[in-house]
């Protein structure tokens, strides 16, 4: 726990994924720099590993002002114990005031880890953070310009909104995907400053005997418009009018955790609060039922378009566009539409 | 050999079984009306307790942190096959965040002096997977997190598999350890009908309080029980030494400061017929606003 430091950094802590950074941290940058300039504090990434100083420039491309590169041997592969010692000798010294993490495998192990033995607050995926004041029942003067940690609860049936004003640094973890990539910009300048890891006899606890690292078949957040499936799909054979669809549509191919578990699409696919979060321009939910996890992953989609034959599946009230009906029946004909020159002409028409 | 195992174990609002009977009019969920469960993955976690003390010997002590209706979770783990049950219950507790969780729950697990806890990596009402990591931070315990399986125990070394979303990882470390366990990491055994029909009378002092209220016949019955191995232990935080500083809320650095139901909205909806007409003129629209094509 330390002190309140108003003029402390604002920090993305920069996991690198093999030989990049994450996408996350790269997710958290546009957001990093709108809170640190609300605070008219610099923003920093927090860069660890062995090897990692060419990542700088990505960092700074995608608006660090600083990058604190902090390189050993003993930190080529993660672990839970040196990243931790590492991260808290660093908020010792330079007592940051918000420090952010992507809620990745990795993130949701170290941020909790770190928050522990700093003895400070932390708010697990975040969908969004603002810079806010907050009143304690009873008090009467607000604490002011405070990290407002925004994230679902109970099963995403809530919103609630965190603060943390009294032991900082202001911690949160932030799901992959809600929060929109900049545009990097090689001729940022920033500055890199090489911190000493301070890992001398430290003894790491694990040994890692086997990694296995399994590229995704399918990148889900890069699509423009997906055509998901959910239980209503009803077989892997019918998933395959919705294969047919997004071939046509040029389109992703994702499912509710429901068709994931029922084996009908490869986990890779899954959209939703354990899945993927998901922000097409389009997003064609069929079969889909509307289940506040998958609803979590999905509804931020620009347009939604439900198909379902239940009436009162919960997904049509989240929906821009509704057909009440057999998938079976409606994909065919989404298909014979867009291939044919008639959607053309009503849309000519229309 | 025997390993001396406890599981940490939470009584959760079932949020992912969302009824139309627990929906409010204004389209918010009420609470209240949810069946409380055992954490899903906290079930797996004690699966792995308990087959690595049927592989090895030792005991299985299970832990809850709760009001005393959470009695009902200690139970299904004596039916599922633990040694021992421990309810952490007071109401200087209450509105713990998950730092004041971990603390808490570090200061009952350290009393038990364990060689191995056991942790679901996650709840289903918080989903924040925070309190194994800083239980095993605040034990001083090496953290392995999103276990699938544990493919070996021996003396001072275990052998784990990790998911760790874009592939997996197998890590050995020396004992003690905390390990969060995934909900894939095996099939929790059903509850055996003969230890139903033993633990289905065992009850924590609470319990017996709320059901005696004369204190003298209280206090003998759970006598009688604790004789019969059926009183669930009942531990307050003076019995666990723990630093009120650090307790409750004001022990949680993290503070509400607002909470929005979410209220299932429709903004603009145009329907569609299913008919030929109908969904070309659906893909029509959707050309002409440049959303597809």
């Amino acid at each position: 726990m330390s002190e309140l430091n108003r003029k402390g950094e604002v920090w993305i802590f920069a996991e690198v994924d093999g030989t990049k950074v994450s996408d996350v941290p790269l997710e958290l940058m546009s957001k990093g720099t709108e809170l640190a300039k609300t605070l008219d504090v610099p923003l920093a990434a927090v860069l660890v590993g062995k090897n990692v100083s060419r990542l700088a420039d990505t960092l700074v491309a995608y608006g660090a002002d600083r990058v604190y590169l902090v390189e050993h041997a003993g930190l080529a592969h993660y672990q839970t114990a040196s990243y931790n010692h590492v991260l808290c000798r660093m908020i010792e010294r330079f007592k940051p005031q918000i420090v952010l993490f992507g809620a990745t495998a990795i993130g949701r192990d170290l941020a909790p880890t770190v928050a522990s033995a700093m003895k400070c607050g932390l708010t697990a995926d975040c969908t969004d953070l603002q810079i806010g004041n907050h009143t304690e029942p009873g008090e009467s003067a607000p604490h002011t310009n405070l990290l407002h940690q925004i994230r679902p609860a109970f099963g995403g049936n809530i919103i609630a909104t965190i603060v943390n004003f009294d032991r900082w640094p202001q911690m949160a973890t932030v799901r992959e995907g809600v929060m929109p990539m900049g545009t990097p910009d090689a001729n940022r300048k920033g500055q890199v400053i090489a911190v000493d890891a301070d890992m001398d006899g430290f003894d790491l606890p694990l040994e890692i005997i086997e990694t296995h690292r399994r590229a995704k078949k399918v990148n889900l957040k890069a699509a423009r418009i997906i055509v998901a499936g959910g239980a209503g799909v009803g077989s892997r054979e019918n998933f395959k009018l919705l294969w047919d669809l997004a071939g046509v549509l040029g389109a992703a191919v994702g499912g509710s955790r429901a068709a994931v578990d029922l084996g009908y699409v490869d986990h890779d696919h899954q959209v939703g609060q354990t899945g993927t979060t998901v922000r097409p321009a389009l997003y064609i939910a069929c079969g889909i039922s509307g289940a506040v996890q998958h609803r979590a992953g999905m509804q931020e989609s620009a347009k939604i378009l439900a198909i379902n034959s239940d009436r009162e599946a919960p997904i049509f009230s989240i929906a821009h566009y509704g057909i009440v009906g057999d998938f079976t029946q409606v994909l065919p004909r989404m298909i014979k539409a867009i291939r044919s020159g008639a959607s053309v002409e009503a849309a000519v028409k229309a | 050999m025997g390993f001396n195992c406890v599981v940490c174990v939470k009584q959760v609002p079932d949020t992912k079984r969302i009824t139309a009977n627990a929906m409010k009019d204004d389209g918010t969920v009420n609470r209240a009306a949810l069946p409380a469960i055992f954490n899903p993955e906290d079930m797996h976690a004690l699966e792995e307790a308990l087959a690595i003390r049927d592989q090895h010997g030792g005991t299985v002590t299970v832990v809850t942190m709760g009001l005393p209706t959470a009695c009902d979770v200690l139970r299904e783990s004596l039916f599922r096959g633990a040694d021992r049950a421990i309810l952490i219950t007071d109401r200087r507790a209450a509105a713990s965040d998950t730092l004041a969780t971990s603390y808490i729950l570090s200061c009952a697990v350290k009393k038990l002096n364990p060689d191995i806890v056991f942790c679901g990596r996650q709840a289903i009402d918080g989903d924040t997977a925070q309190t194994g990591p800083q239980l095993a931070q605040k034990l001083g315990f090496t953290l392995i997190t999103y276990v699938e399986n544990i493919s070996e125990v021996g003396l001072n070394r275990i052998v784990a598999k990790r998911n760790v979303g874009n592939g997996w990882e197998v890590v050995a470390a020396a004992l003690p350890v905390c390990v969060t366990v995934m909900d894939t990491a095996n099939s929790p055994r059903p509850q055996a009908a003969k230890r139903i029909m033993k633990f289905k009378k065992a009850r924590s002092k609470a319990e017996v309080a709320k059901a005696i209220t004369d204190a003298a016949a209280a206090e003998a019955a759970c006598g009688e029980l604790a004789g019969k191995g059926l009183l669930i232990d009942t531990w307050t935080l003076d019995d666990i030494a723990a630093d009120l500083a650090w307790c409750g809320r004001n022990g949680s650095p993290t503070k509400v400061h607002k909470i929005q139901s979410v209220v299932l909205t429709g903004g603009e909806y145009k329907e569609y017929p299913n008919s030929d007409a109908g969904v070309a003129e659906l893909v029509g629209s959707l050309i002409s606003e440049h959303t597809i094509g």
